[in-house]
């Protein structure tokens, strides 16, 4: 074996040791990633589930009456609350206790036997607008179905089908997203902290008059932040496919190959991140400053497709959105590697980028 | 008398110096008052449940002037971009690598089924995206918005008048129903949490980290004198931040702000004392900066964004995850401030939350105090 490989083997012992060295890094490391892998999937939900409405009926008539019952029965509702005035209503909203009230004026039943139905009024509580909204489309959906004894429209049924995840359930998102979530919040912090804490603590500049050359200590913090990510995506995986029997579609081995693309990325921000900074502190602040927008706006708390126009441009420089749709891609719909391969080459690109600047402001802090 | 006026310049000295290191600090700075505006920034930009324009797929295997005037129809609502193709399985690839976010299929019998009126097996297929439950459930819904104004056109063309129930719509606190008027003020509380929290954490766990901790204590600072000493100054510096939140909210995004003045400082004031407690604890604990940031950032942010109700409604949650939302403390500050903005001051809701926000401040705070040890091992 040669000289240099020799080192850069010592070295990245040497890195690995200072992550994984001690018990309690080592279970900061993979205890959060069990807590979110058993409570995330369950919390992140934009159903609606267990809410209840109220029901103002001033008509009391046949048609009220059986829409009451039909939406009795849905389970989007828990309880349907039956109210006699505005203002009760209005006390129950204020108090969360129901998303909407439904009203049923006093000639509603009369009006659609004429022919003419008057409107039903709901009024929503705006400060759960997507909630309510969301219940609104339910009321709707149990509206329209009740059939009317009028002239008959043109038919057009329509059958939905839900391709990669049928039932729309939010686990199934949630948990290829998280593999992109959890590595990179680790990748980030065990490059850039690290950096800031040898200079904090003085050894960089031993590492720097040592025979390795910079490119050699960039390898060497990179390698560690990749098998962190590495261990937490497997585990992420394994829960997923075993805990919430979410089959995975894709290949493995594309995943496992984009990850190190992926973490490329990081490792690149995150030493450009401790190039500028002088302390531990700063190095942590300054990757929560990049980490906190880059997860919002990775399409993993809302889509990328609802951002206006100029923000989605600005979104590609963001490796986080890149890998989660490369995971949710490879994962759910076993996407092939010419469906993303704009994503592989941008994170390459943010990669080049960022490594290059940061072993530039490096090379400056040396000479 | 001397001893209590000793005992308060004591402790001004000490706050004092913690002062004077926070503005030394630029990066203290830049997360306090310019990380707000950045946040916020991007809450009332990038952060939106209201899907505007979704890219649909449509493949007519019926080209007759029912099936055209259906997509026409689907073309014509401003909610969807319109990408017309006459093979299935290509528009599958499409969907499979994103670039559709749904598909309608005209069947070939579409027109003459229409026509006849007889409904039967579907004559229309509609394949969603599930890998965007939130998109899906909004494609599903707009195309059968978009089928029933199609219908009615029909009806109205065969010169009939369209009947059906409509729902009318209002709503109360927001009624433009934007989900911007209650992300931002719920984003708050993402912002409150780094600084009260993770600042925290790391400042505390440097001074234990160098020793500085260890060398006050040996002082004959009193153990109450120290922790007070590092509590107000970020404590003042957090409620700094949080007015500042609290006016680009109201006054950069114009989201309306109904409760009063005393009731949002008190709701800021509370979920800071909680916040700044937790920091405290955890660098306490641990006394190592990688590790307290680590730890602050998966017990207090991560909570703060997924387990607070201000994105995902806690009431959806299944009931083990609701139980553990009443420990986090961003949960009660969410409901009030999203209460205070859009409401006003409804006390039935906001007392429980200061019960929930005070008894965690007092607890992560009386918790510090008892982990905080005057020896040294």
């Amino acid at each position: 074996m040669n000289a240099t490989l020799i080192r850069l083997r010592a070295l990245i012992l040497k890195e690995l040791r200072a992550v994984l060295g001690d018990k309690q890094s080592l279970r900061l490391l993979i205890m959060p990633v069990i807590l979110q892998l058993l409570v995330f999937p369950f919390a992140a939900t934009l159903e609606v589930k267990n809410n209840s409405i109220a029901v103002f009926d001033q008509d009391q008539g046949p048609t009220s009456h059986e829409m009451i019952q039909r939406l009795t029965r849905t389970p989007a509702f828990t309880e349907i609350v039956q109210v006699h005035s505005e203002a009760e209503a209005r006390a129950l909203v204020d108090k969360q206790t129901v998303l909407l009230v439904l009203r049923f004026g006093p000639q509603f039943s009369k009006s659609v036997e004429s022919g003419s139905p008057e409107p039903i009024q709901a009024v929503l509580d705006g400060r759960r607008s997507n909630s309510a909204q969301i219940a609104l489309a339910y009321v709707q959906q149990i509206v329209g179905a009740v059939p009317l004894n009028s002239q008959v429209a043109p038919s057009a049924t329509l059958a939905v089908r839900n391709w990669y995840n049928p039932n729309l359930e939010y686990f199934r998102f949630i948990v290829p997203s998280l593999v992109a979530m959890i590595t990179t919040l680790s990748a980030l912090i065990v490059t850039a902290m690290s950096v800031a804490r040898e200079r904090e603590q003085g050894t960089l500049d031993q590492l720097m008059v040592s025979p390795l050359t910079p490119s050699m200590i960039f390898i060497g913090k990179a390698v560690p932040a990749l098998i962190v990510a590495m261990i937490q995506a497997t585990i992420i995986i394994l829960g997923g496919v075993y805990g919430y029997g979410i089959t995975f579609q894709g290949s493995l081995p594309l995943l496992y190959g984009c990850m190190v693309a992926y973490v490329a990325a990081l490792v690149g921000v995150g030493l450009f991140i401790s190039s500028v900074c002088a302390t531990q502190q700063q190095a942590f602040l300054g990757v929560f400053f990049f980490v906190m927008p880059s997860i919002l706006l990775s399409g993993y708390v809302t889509p990328v497709d609802n951002m206006p126009e100029w923000l989605r441009i600005a979104t590609w420089a963001n490796p986080v959105r890149h890998f989660v749709e490369i995971t949710k891609g490879i994962y759910l719909k076993d996407a092939q590697f010419s469906d993303f391969s704009h994503n592989v080459y941008a994170l390459l690109a943010i990669a080049l980028v960022t490594g290059v600047t940061a072993l530039g402001v490096f090379r400056r802090r040396l000479g | 008398m001397t001893d209590l006026s000793l005992r308060l310049r004591r402790l001004w000295t000490l706050c004092r110096k913690e002062t004077l290191q926070i503005i030394r600090d630029p990066s203290t700075l830049l997360i306090a008052f310019i990380f707000p505006g950045i946040l916020l920034f991007i809450f009332g930009a990038g952060i939106n449940l209201d899907s505007s324009t979704v890219t649909l797929g449509v493949v007519l295997e019926d080209t007759r002037p029912q099936a055209i005037s259906l997509a026409e129809s689907l073309a014509n609502s401003p909610t969807f971009r319109v990408k017309t193709g006459f093979d299935a399985k290509q528009m599958g690839d499409e969907l499979r690598a994103g670039r559709v976010r749904g598909f309608l299929i005209v069947r070939n019998d579409f027109s003459e089924r229409a026509l006849r009126q007889s409904p039967g097996t579907p004559s229309l297929l509609l394949i969603t995206d599930g890998s965007e439950p939130n998109t899906a459930s909004f494609v599903a819904a707009h195309v059968r918005g978009a089928i029933a104004v199609w219908q009615r056109e029909e009806l109205r063309r065969l010169g009939r008048q369209p009947t059906g129930i409509d729902v009318e719509t209002r709503s109360w606190f927001n009624p433009s129903t934007e989900s911007r008027n209650f992300l931002l003020p719920g984003s708050i509380s993402i912002v409150m949490t780094v600084v009260g929290a993770l600042l925290t954490a790391l400042v505390i766990a440097r001074e234990w980290e160098r020793g500085t901790m260890e060398a006050l204590l040996a002082a004959g600072i009193t153990r109450f004198e120290l922790l007070a000493s590092k509590v107000l100054p970020y404590f003042v510096l957090g409620l700094i931040s949080f007015v500042i939140c609290v006016g680009l909210t109201r006054y950069a995004f114009g989201v309306p702000f109904r409760g009063s003045f005393g009731a949002v400082m008190l709701v800021g004031a509370l979920f800071l004392g909680s916040a700044l407690g937790l920091g405290l604890l955890l660098s306490t604990v641990l006394r190592s900066q990688f590790n307290a940031a680590q730890a602050a950032l998966n017990a207090a942010f991560l909570p703060a964004l997924m387990l607070s109700g201000f994105v995902f409604e806690i009431s959806s949650m299944p009931p083990i995850i609701r139980a553990v939302t009443h420990v986090v403390p961003a949960r009660y500050f969410v409901v009030a401030i999203q209460t205070v903005f859009q409401a006003g001051d409804v006390w039935s809701v906001l007392i429980p939350a200061f019960e929930g926000l005070g008894l965690a401040a007092v607890g992560f705070l009386g918790f510090t105090y008892l982990k905080t040890r005057r020896r040294l091992e």
